[in-house]
């Protein structure tokens, strides 16, 4: 059986090599001292997807993102990997979306797929950690989600069978197809980049790459229509405007702190329930929990 | 997160060396392929671009998961049960993460699913590989068996197997014997030919890297009643058949990942590679130059991670008040390391360039006859290459051992204790110059250079490049040691005393090799500064060691070999 596998990915600032520079005086991220990667559990959830596609030959993986025009990026580091094809979606008016209006948006964009199998994606990206972006996906398009996945185990039928990794142990869950899977850092890391298809794939551009290039480069795009990768508009995908970008978001950023920890001192528990008990109460009176 | 190509500026130094362009415009026959092949290198940068890709994805795989591994391989190792070897499953995955990134059969032609790299860049994988796990190497590195399948089996045979080792399935090269180590013709392995054409195997093998191999070379006797290496031939054994059976696997000092094992044939199906008694003169010859500069490779492998190692214990370490990297006798071992690390570095890569020219030559040649300069030219790089090899493989795999020894050295006492890769290095280090042949007989190899004078004209060709002021000083010091090495080679050719010339083979070749790589050094700096140090460092070492050798041969009368016969 052929699936039409799509895979959210997101391009973040690499916020595990963080310097003295990761953040500007006003509080916001400083991306040009960041690298930009492949959000690391993304890449887990790419692994799922090319599983998937291994046994069951002839399906397609898509990788699906927004962000800046340059998010073309991960869609080639995929390719690399063994993704087919990818799309961006890219916008200025999607900008400064947050969760709520990331999701409305791409769950657009998925609609404009038409049909499709399944959805994967990383549980969070580490810029953000929030978790909420491919819940929500699953709740605007009315289909059931499994989060925290850790191993695909099986898909057959219309159902598929995954494993999760939860707090105290793992659960097994099946559910009906189409759906959204995200992905938890403790499954199987992803595939390395191919050697054939890095050299087969490394010319492939977007549009907005394709119109800084040579006109050789522009050459080889046209004989080669595989180089090129999509981009699709906020308009393209039928986006309501005051759904996206900054309107479409409720959540604003007042200010970001640094917080230090810089209490030391240690206060011994005599190991009974009613001393853990106030304890508890303690931290959720005075917010540290709750 | 670690890459151990990109954080190796010295490998992209040789990789981008200026020889490459017309290796590579060789290679793919004016990138002609571009036409057939959606991966094919479309012009010189392209091609450049796409090796540099490529070892990117090498290191990485070494970095975050060969490396990571290899503590555990070496503990676990293989395992054998009914006939069969099971790989630790750290080996498995390294296999499987290689297999992923197309990673097998890189020199290979596209048209078998290879990725055409020039022996150059494959090398260069070789030598990051060996830097992640020794014992790997070799698992990894026998792909370059399919090397000998390309060049001398017939169209059908390559269409069958060599896909097969593109896509991940392991070789191995059955050659030893118990009776036949380094006197390989002495081997018994019996080949019998069936009506239909194919053969039957029929004995035991020994000692043989990753014998339960997928697809096996196998040197056998095709002649009955023949002693020599004339009666044997060459064979295809693939798995899929049977009849090969693991006996039994060696515990082993180092490299033990690797299974060594002992095979026992009956009745195992075979197909003959090539031209019957052609298999030790001329295929065996062959597979073993490839093997020896994979020694060699692995060799500066080994002896980066040495230098690596000891260069992060002698910073992070502190006695008497202060690190020990700053105490001469640490800083001047280290030097030493580098030096010696940089000047087989370029000796591999300088012997893989000459191998590259020759062998794409040689294969251009099956396509169209060669112009007579083409023929002239190939003729020249081969006979470099022949030269160039035992010396990279010898003085290679000397100087790894030395660096892995220096490197426990640095470490102290706790370099003794199983706490640091260093003792594992050690262990692994001791083989590189035993198999595919010793150190004694890479100078057999080598000394023929000697007295032909090939040593004495590639020195001649470096001296005719121009380097830049600063170096002349370093330029002049060199030829003074050339004059040294050249009287040494006259005084001892004079005498007509084979048992004496035997004697000083040794010291002669190590001259050579230690002024060539002075020599290659000088012209690394020349082009890229960074290598100054280990230049003039290198060129220290090597000054000492041709007065030593000189010194020796100058006083030493040709009657006291006797003095050294032991019965």
């Amino acid at each position: 059986m052929s699936l039409n596998i799509i895979v959210l990915a997101k391009q973040v600032p690499d916020t595990r090599n963080v310097g003295k520079d990761a953040m500007k005086e006003d509080g916001t991220i400083n991306r040009a001292a960041l690298p930009a990667i492949f959000n690391p559990e993304d890449l887990n959830a790419l692994e799922q997807a090319l599983r998937l596609k291994d046994a069951n030959p002839g399906s397609t993986v898509t990788l699906l993102t927004m962000g800046l025009p340059r998010a073309s990026e991960i869609i080639r580091e995929a390719i690399y990997r063994g993704a087919d094809t990818g799309i961006v979606l890219t916008d200025r008016v999607l900008g400064g979306a947050d969760t709520l209006a990331t999701s409305y948006s791409l769950a657009q964009a998925v609609r404009k797929f038409g049909s499709y199998d399944i959805i994967l994606g990383g549980r969070q990206a580490i810029d953000g950690d929030t978790a909420q972006v491919g819940p929500q996906i699953a709740e605007k398009l009315g289909i059931p989600q499994v989060t925290y996945a850790e191993e695909i185990l099986d898909l057959k039928d219309g159902y598929v069978t995954v494993k999760r990794r939860l707090e105290n142990g793992v659960e097994t869950v099946k559910a009906p197809l189409p759906c959204v899977v995200t992905v938890n850092g403790s499954a199987a890391p992803c595939r390395p980049r191919n050697a054939m298809r890095v050299q087969k794939y490394k010319y492939a551009a977007s549009p907005s790459e394709a119109a800084k290039l040579s006109d050789d480069r522009k050459a080889l795009l046209e004989k080669r229509p595989y180089l090129n990768l999509q981009e699709w508009s906020a308009a393209y995908v039928d986006a309501d405007p005051s759904q996206i970008g900054l309107p479409g978001s409720p959540t604003k950023v007042k200010a970001i702190e640094n917080v230090v920890f810089t209490a030391k001192d240690c206060r011994v528990l005599d190991g009974s329930d009613a001393a853990i008990e106030d304890l508890v109460k303690e931290l959720i009176v005075n917010h540290t929990i709750g | 997160m670690a890459n151990f190509y990109t954080d190796n500026p010295d490998l992209k130094h040789h990789l981008t060396h200026p020889l490459m362009e017309k290796i590579v415009a060789l290679k793919e026959r004016n990138y002609t392929d571009a036409e057939k092949y959606d991966y094919a290198p479309l012009n010189y940068e392209d091609a450049q671009d796409s090796y540099d890709k490529v070892l990117e994805i090498v290191g990485e795989i070494c970095g975050d998961i060969i490396a990571p591994n290899a503590e555990s391989v070496d503990h676990d190792g293989p395992s054998v049960a009914d006939g069969r070897v099971t790989y630790a499953p750290a080996t498995q995955e390294n296999l499987e993460a290689c297999r992923k990134a197309g990673l097998m059969g890189m020199a290979m032609p596209r048209r078998y699913g290879g990725l055409n790299f020039p022996i150059t860049p494959y090398i260069m994988a070789a030598d990051i590989v060996s830097r992640a796990d020794t014992g790997f190497e070799n698992l990894w590195g026998l792909q370059d068996c399919a090397e000998t399948i390309y060049e001398f089996a017939d169209e059908e045979q390559k269409q069958k197997f060599i896909p097969r080792v593109c896509q991940g399935e392991t070789m191995s090269m059955d050659l030893t014997e118990p009776d036949a180590g380094s006197d390989l013709q002495s081997v018994m392995l019996k080949a019998t030919e069936q009506p239909d054409g194919t053969w039957l195997l029929n004995g035991v093998k020994r000692f043989i890297t990753n014998g339960d191999a997928d697809i096996h070379l196998v040197l056998a006797r095709s002649e009955a009643g023949t002693k020599d290496g004339r009666g044997l031939s060459m064979f295809i054994y693939d798995k899929r058949d049977g009849g090969v059976n693991v006996r039994r696997i060696e515990n082993k000092m180092g490299i033990k990942g690797s299974p060594t094992c002992e095979l026992t044939y009956k009745n195992a199906k075979a197909v003959l590679c090539g031209n019957r008694r052609m298999g030790l003169i001329k295929y065996v010859m062959a597979l073993m130059n490839g093997a020896r500069l994979g020694i060699a490779a692995q060799s500066v492998g080994v002896s980066e991670l040495a230098y690596r190692e000891a260069l992060a214990y002698a910073r992070d370490r502190k006695q008497f008040g202060k690190a020990i990297i700053e105490f001469p006798a640490v800083y001047e071992m280290l030097s030493v390391m580098k030096a010696k690390l940089d000047a087989t570095r370029s000796l591999l890569y300088e012997c893989a360039r000459n191998v590259d020219v020759y062998k794409i030559y040689d294969d251009i040649a099956k396509e169209r006859s060669l112009t007579p300069e083409e023929r002239k030219e190939s003729k020249r790089y081969s006979r470099m290459a022949d030269a160039l090899t035992p010396l990279a493989k010898g003085m290679g795999s000397e100087y790894c051992n030395q660096n892995a020894y220096d490197c426990i050295q640095i470490h102290g006492g706790s370099g003794f204790m199983k706490d640091y890769a260093c003792e594992r290095l050690y262990r692994d280090a001791r083989i590189t110059s035993i198999y595919e042949g010793t150190t004694q007989l890479q100078v057999v190899a080598a000394i023929r250079h000697v007295t032909t004078g090939t040593y004495l004209n590639l020195i001649h060709d470096y001296q005719a490049v121009e380097v830049k002021p600063e170096l002349q000083a370093l330029k002049d010091k060199l030829a003074a040691m050339t004059e040294t090495y050249s009287k040494a080679v006259e005084k001892v050719t004079a005498v007509e005393d084979a048992a004496y010339g035997d004697f000083m083979a040794r010291r002669l070749v190590e001259m050579a090799g230690v002024t060539i790589m002075s020599y290659l050094l000088l012209l690394d700096a020349n082009r890229n500064e960074s290598f100054t140090r280990s230049a003039e460092v290198y060129s220290n070492l090597a000054q000492a060691e041709v007065t030593k050798h000189s010194e020796f041969i100058n006083s030493f009368n040709p009657s006291e070999v006797g003095l050294y016969k032991v019965d």
